[in-house]
């Protein structure tokens, strides 16, 4: 009991300080979702991450180009917790990247702060060569950055080609005074947008509900939808938050090609949130992994999948690890005489130790 | 020849239907209603079917369906709740008042004196929205409605104090906060609480209809725009509509200053069918009444708050003979209806009812199209 007080006090403790880590010897942070507080283990953990936003991570292909987006030292806090910290990111001009991470890792309060839906309290993001900073999220989507949602958000009551249409609305070229009176100019782009909503309807071959309400579509063609509706935008950079999210094995085969084949024929780069494995390692070029609101690491798809800090995060250390790990932080712990305050090792992972 | 005329017309119907056709059925039904109303009403007046005392409500009806039609704009289109439709009603009304005053000797063509009186309302309505809109705009839900209420009373309270009066040389006078001095009853335009007084009396049940009709284009028009969808699009998820970059406050404040200019012109053409009116008429009752026309209707169901609008307009008139129970019966009438449209299991009953005597109703072919009829052949 007297230790998770002790926990909490330390979390505050840390929260109050931003950015000065450097010279602490143990730090705590939050996860955002149960609050928990996480011991890392030292300075030094701190000082091994890499930066992750070096020309070296970028694909083959996109190297030499500027890259589409530069994310440098973000993090974000939510009052006294930090959802997100020094995350950083270089995505090619037509890369697919992938971000992956446990469960509340912190991969959707990125998407947030790229699209500004939250402003980040640290670090800047470089967008197509400018910075993002005091940009709304109407902005942001000007600037060329469109999203999907992970809990769908259409436009339920309009029908499938209306929510594409809306998606076309900066560039469907009349004034309200058209609108209202329906003048010849309204009919003409009218028509022309009606032509370009189905050029996107056709990407997913869903010419045929064109006329069904956003609403009424089962799950897998509503994120479909989703999908075309940002695309509609005519971004530079698609973030998808997991696309693939439930779809069965087959729809998620062919979600893949249809994800390569936007970024062939658009040219763009596509960023996105998946928990599906075969989706990520079989078509992202470069993979972040994500924990506890951190970078943990950057890679290929096989490099990602031999990451012991991966392995790590997904399936728990190893108990010899663990073992080893625990006896150092209580030696450490007794050498400073701050035994009370100092949790042994990861909280679940002690949890699981008894 | 008629036959190949009709055959045509049907034909262009069916086109319409399918081409994202729930506009179209929509705009067919509401002009459909307005046009079948208006030649009933005519036919029930000149044969004397229809008594003086209703014929009297033939201009309010035009008027209510009106501003049943605007207030959609922004209850069911925009998705928000307003609650102070009467006071743009009553600046569009007194708008029009002085404008036709002001050009009655000038100009002695009375549709005309309407109409400029009409652009003026709307004008004057749309202005009124704009300022009102502004710092509500940030504000959502109840919050957005009691704000609404509050400057539809502002609005109602203003007129309380204004003053308007011609001199002997037919100039406009303007006084606030005082009655002016050294001016004829006759000549005086806008008395404080009074209101207007003295105005001619120009609406006409053809004109009020031409302005409904004017409304239902603009309304439906909106709908099946991109400014329309935008407001839609909003209206459905917010933060999806700012993700494809849609001005999230623009549209809304859109679609608010277009239904207060709809409002002030239907307000206008109300002011223009009685010779004396005071604001105490455009109180917050009158802004619930036309929101009761839009709930009943069905919110966003356009044409259904048309046919609420003209029955609710109807009914006090029709029952003058429960003399003392008339606002009972009145009430009841509206629980009684409210359940049968909003009660899923009544309204359901009343659809089965429905589907078996509905005469157009579509036979194999329904629009769950294709899967249906894989299931029938399965089958």
């Amino acid at each position: 009991m007297a230790d998770n007080k002790e926990k909490e006090n330390a979390v505050y403790e840390y929260s109050d300080s931003g950015h000065g880590y450097e010279n602490r010897q143990e730090i705590y942070y939050n996860d955002n979702v149960g609050g928990r507080a996480v011991f890392v283990d030292s300075k030094e953990q701190y000082e091994a991450d890499e930066p992750y936003n070096d020309e070296v991570y970028l694909p083959e292909k996109d190297r030499g180009k500027a890259p589409i987006l530069q994310v440098n030292g973000l993090g974000i806090d939510f009052g006294g917790l930090t959802a997100v910290d020094n995350f950083n990111l270089t995505l090619g001009r037509t890369e697919i990247g992938g971000l992956i991470g446990p469960n509340g890792a912190g991969k959707t309060t990125i998407f947030n702060m790229l699209t500004k839906v939250y402003e980040p309290t640290r670090g800047d993001i470089i967008f197509d060569g400018k910075s993002t900073k005091g940009m709304s999220t109407v902005d942001i989507n000007k600037a060329g950055m469109a999203r999907t949602f992970q809990n769908i958000r259409l436009f339920d009551k309009l029908t499938v080609e209306e929510n594409i249409k809306v998606a076309l609305h900066h560039t469907t070229n009349y004034g309200l005074i058209d609108g209202m009176l329906h003048t010849p100019k309204y009919r003409h782009e009218e028509f022309r947008i009606r032509k370009e909503a189905m050029k996107y309807l056709k990407i997913f071959g869903m010419t045929k509900t064109a006329d069904y309400r956003a609403g009424s579509l089962p799950y897998g063609a509503q994120r479909r939808l989703e999908i075309m509706r940002a695309l509609a935008t005519k971004p530079k950079l698609l973030l998808l938050d997991e696309p693939a999210a439930g779809m069965n094995p087959s729809e998620t085969a062919e979600l893949m090609d249809t994800i390569k084949e936007i970024r062939d024929r658009f040219q763009i780069a596509v960023f996105l949130i998946e928990h599906d494995m075969s989706l990520v390692m079989g078509i992202c070029e470069g993979i972040v992994v994500l924990n506890y609101g951190r970078t943990i690491a950057k890679g290929s798809a096989s490099e990602i999948q031999s990451n012991p800090k991966v392995i790590e995060a997904y399936l728990g250390k190893s108990r010899g690890k663990m073992e080893e790990e625990k006896h150092e932080n209580l030696e450490e712990a007794l050498s400073k005489g701050r035994l009370a305050s100092a949790p042994s090792g990861k909280p679940d992972a002690g949890k699981e130790a008894e | 020849m008629a036959e190949r005329i009709l055959k045509s017309v049907s034909v262009r119907a069916l086109k319409g239907a399918k081409r994202g056709g729930q506009y179209r059925k929509e705009a067919m039904i509401a002009y459909g209603i307005l046009i079948a109303g208006y030649i009933l009403l005519q036919l029930g007046a000149a044969t004397g079917i229809i008594g003086r005392n209703l014929q009297g409500q033939f201009v309010p009806i035009c008027v209510y369906m009106a501003l049943a039609i605007s207030l959609n704009l922004v209850v069911g289109i925009s998705g928000e709740l307003s609650l102070g439709h009467a006071g743009f009603m009553a600046a569009g009304a007194f708008t029009g008042v002085v404008v036709t005053r002001v050009l009655e000797k000038s100009l002695s063509f009375a549709p005309a004196r309407l109409i400029i009186a009409l652009i003026a309302a709307a004008l004057v309505a749309a202005l009124a929205g704009f300022i009102i809109g502004i710092p509500i705009l940030g504000l959502r839900g109840d919050y957005l409605a009691i704000v609404t209420l509050a400057f539809g009373e502002i609005i109602r309270n203003f007129m309380n104090v204004i003053y308007f009066g011609l001199n002997e040389k037919g100039h406009l006078v303007f006084s606030f906060n005082h009655a002016i001095d050294g001016i004829e009853d006759a000549n005086r335009v806008i008395t404080g609480p009074i209101g207007a007084t003295g105005t001619t009396q120009i609406a006409t049940f053809t004109g009020a209809m031409l302005l409904t009709a004017f409304t239902l284009f603009v309304v439906l028009n909106i709908k099946n725009s991109k400014q329309g969808r935008a407001i839609m699009a909003i209206r459905d998820n917010r933060i999806a509509g700012e993700s494809i970059g849609l001005d999230v406050k623009k549209y809304k404040l859109m679609a608010f200053v277009v239904s207060a200019a709809l409002a002030g012109m239907a307000g206008c053409m109300f002011g223009q069918n009685y010779s004396t009116l005071a604001p105490v008429k455009f109180n917050f009752n009158t802004s619930v009444l036309i929101l009761v026309f839009v709930v009943l209707g069905g919110i966003g169901n356009i044409w259904g708050s048309m046919i609420a609008a003209a029955l609710l307009t109807i009914l006090p008139e029709a029952l003058r003979q429960f003399s003392d129970y008339r606002m009972l019966t009145y009430a009841v009438v509206l629980i009684v209806v409210m359940i049968c449209t909003y009660n899923p299991a009544i309204k359901a009953r009343i659809g089965a009812v429905w589907s078996k005597i509905n005469p157009f109703r579509k036979r194999s072919k329904d629009n769950s199209g294709s899967s249906g009829k894989k299931g029938k052949e399965a089958a």
